[in-house]
């Protein structure tokens, strides 16, 4: 497994909610990573958003670990929930929230928070949740 | 390309009780696609999606499709 793969993974399996996205939760580079991020502001999570653009690798390695050839890719506790259209479609029934219940309990209700992450930037290395 | 990705679904879903394309733009390269079939029963919607790209591979692969929106159901 190269450098670059293990820390996707370690950021898939870190971060409680995480999309990786064209572009960042301030400026999306796609409809459809805006779709999927506002299904989660929608509800009311908390996430971190990983830039895809910055390395084609990046697209390459996820892809090849989750199974899933498009982006966005919304992962909750280290699951793959889907892309924009599951993702809103969850939203809307209700099932989203179920999901984020049944995998973090309550924390993710705290915040609404949106940060970026890097799996590419070595100098700033991800902190890993515990 | 709407009957060409038609084709390529009924053909991964023979017993599809529904395989609707929609060409969003008009411009032939985003689309909405709908498959109703008993073959996704049962499975997480994550799954069903990856027939469905699975069967799309090649139009996906050669960037035809430029955007593909997916929705699937087991029932109709």
């Amino acid at each position: 497994m190269t450098e670059l793969s293990n820390r996707i993974k370690q950021t898939i399996e870190g971060e409680p909610v995480v999309a990786f996205i064209k572009g960042t939760p301030e400026q999306a580079m796609c409809g459809n990573s805006d779709r999927a991020m506002n299904a989660l502001r929608g509800v009311g999570a908390s996430f971190a958003a990983v830039d895809i653009l910055p390395d084609p690798a990046i697209r390459q390695e996820l892809s090849a670990l989750s199974s899933w050839p498009t982006i966005p890719q919304v992962f909750v506790g280290g699951e793959l929930v889907g892309g924009a259209d599951i993702v809103e479609e969850l939203a809307l029934s209700g099932e989203l929230e179920a999901k984020l219940d049944e995998k973090l309990g309550d924390s993710w209700r705290q915040g609404g928070e949106e940060r970026t992450v890097s799996v590419t930037d070595r100098e700033n290395p991800l902190r890993l949740v515990p | 390309m709407s009957q060409r990705l038609q084709d390529l679904l009924e053909d991964a879903f023979p017993d599809a009780r529904g395989v609707e394309i929609v060409d969003r733009t008009g411009g032939g390269d985003h689309f909405h696609v709908t498959v109703v079939s008993p073959r996704f029963s049962g499975l997480s919607l994550v799954d069903q999606h990856r027939l469905v790209y699975a069967a799309l591979a090649d139009p996906l692969a050669d960037g035809t499709i430029h955007e593909l929106r997916i929705t699937t159901r087991g029932d109709s």
